[in-house]
Order: structure tokens, then C-alpha cells, then sequence
């Protein structure tokens, strides 16, 4: 039997696509998200995040919910590099026609036309959507 | 459940967890590691110092990877390994010292 702190021998590595589509608040989907994210990266899978339509405003600098009485977790995005969770997209026009830049977002991440999109997801094994 | 601190009861899950993450204070690990056979050195405070400002800054709890890498980072390579967490932490680095240090289970971990 190996030791507990001996890494256990890798399984398959997929790559897997996360889709953020929906505002933070209001719903789960964007916690939820968030989530099933840093599962699938402390099981070492090849992980990538798409931010667009409403869901640029997951990553929007100064999230203040303190009168919404939930917790403001746009801190955690900032972790996903210790996960070796580097490649953030976002989609363009989303982020433009919100008013945003790339400077009002919490994390540093490459900005993707719907074309350049396409094909990413084209590159995916597995690809959900929230 | 709840546990005895310095004449206050505080509520944890059914696995020992803090319910409240302000209820902590240091004696709480000390009560958590005494439960556990456990008695807490420099070393042990140590990563559950950096835990607390890990989820300070980060509203999580890390998993154990993440957790070793950075302590690497931090403390030094000969304290960002494995086999020098779980032997401060016999029941799995992340799990044990998150317990101790008031956060919740860290998400997907051991």
C-alpha cells in the first residue's frame, strides 16, 4: 500500500470547458460553477473558463453584497492560479457593450471574439454550460 | 454538537467543523487537537495561520495540492511537501488543519 502523502498514479486528463453566462447573484449557478471548477482542477483536469453575457459580472471588480445578505465570492476567482487554472476567457462584445475593460475585471484574462470562441469549444471533451 | 472554549459552547457540524466561522479563536484548535490526541507546536500553528490567511484573502479553503504548493511557496520547499504536512497532520493536511483553524472542508478534498 503507498503512503498518504505519496501522489497517487495520474488518471485520464480531459479537457474540460466552463461556460459563465449568468449574472452572480440571484441564482446559483455562478457559486455552483465556481465550484464543480475547483473540483475538476484539484483532480488535475485540463481546465478553462468562459466568461459571457451577464456572467462577465461574475469577475467585476468592487462586488459589494453586503445588503443582499450573501457572501461576495469574486475573491475566489483570484485562487484559481494556485489551481493552475490559467486560461480565463472572455468574450468580447459581452464585456464591451456591459461598458467594461479588461482593467475592471479581478483576474487577468484573454479576450476571445465568438469566432476564436467557437473554436476553442471546438478543442473541448467536455463542455457546461451554466 | 458543540464544543467547550474557554467556557463558551460553540456549535460544530457533524464532523467537527466550526458552524460559525467567527466563532474561532486560537484556544479552538487547541480543544480540536487535544479531541484528537493532538497537542499543537510552532510548526502545526504555522499552517493553520497561513490557512486562516489564505481564506482571508480568498473565501476558501484550500485543497491539499494547492495547499502544499503554497506553503512551499511561503515557508520554504522543506515545509511545501507532502510527507511533512501529513506527519504534522496525520488526518490529511487540508482537512485536519482547515478543522483546527475554523474553515470549512475544503471543497473536493481530502
Amino acid at each position: 500500500m503507498s503512503e498518504p502523502w505519496e501522489d497517487e498514479p495520474e488518471g485520464p486528463v480531459r479537457k474540460f470547458m466552463y461556460v459563465n453566462r449568468r449574472a452572480p447573484y440571484g441564482t446559483i449557478y455562478a457559486l455552483e460553477s465556481l465550484e464543480v471548477v475547483l473540483i475538476a482542477a484539484a483532480f488535475e483536469q485540463d481546465v478553462s473558463l468562459v466568461f459571457m453575457d451577464d456572467g462577465v459580472y461574475q469577475i467585476k471588480k468592487g462586488q459589494n453584497t453586503d445588503a443582499i445578505g450573501v457572501k461576495n465570492f469574486s475573491p475566489t476567482y483570484r485562487a484559481l492560479e494556485g489551481y493552475d487554472v490559467e486560461k480565463l476567457y472572455v468574450e468580447r462584445e459581452s464585456l464591451e457593450s456591459r461598458g467594461m475593460t479588461t482593467d475592471d475585471l479581478v483576474v487577468p484574462v484573454q479576450l476571445v471574439d465568438k469566432d476564436q470562441l467557437a473554436e476553442l469549444m471546438e478543442e473541448q471533451e467536455v463542455i457546461l454550460s451554466f | 454538537m458543540a464544543i467547550e472554549v474557554n467556557g463558551k459552547s460553540l456549535e460544530v457540524d457533524e464532523e467537527g467543523y466550526l458552524a460559525n466561522l467567527n466563532d474561532w479563536e486560537p484556544e479552538v484548535a487547541n480543544v480540536m487537537a487535544k479531541a484528537d490526541g493532538t497537542e499543537l507546536t510552532d510548526s502545526h500553528w504555522e499552517v493553520i495561520n497561513f490557512l486562516r490567511e489564505y481564506y482571508e484573502e480568498y473565501q476558501i479553503a484550500p485543497a491539499v495540492r494547492v495547499l502544499t504548493k503554497a506553503i512551499g511557496k511561503k515557508l520554504g520547499k522543506d515545509k511545501g511537501n507532502s510527507k511533512y504536512l501529513y506527519e504534522l497532520f496525520p488526518y490529511g493536511p487540508a482537512k485536519q488543519a482547515c478543522k483546527y483553524a475554523g474553515l470549512p472542508k475544503p471543497t473536493g478534498c481530502v
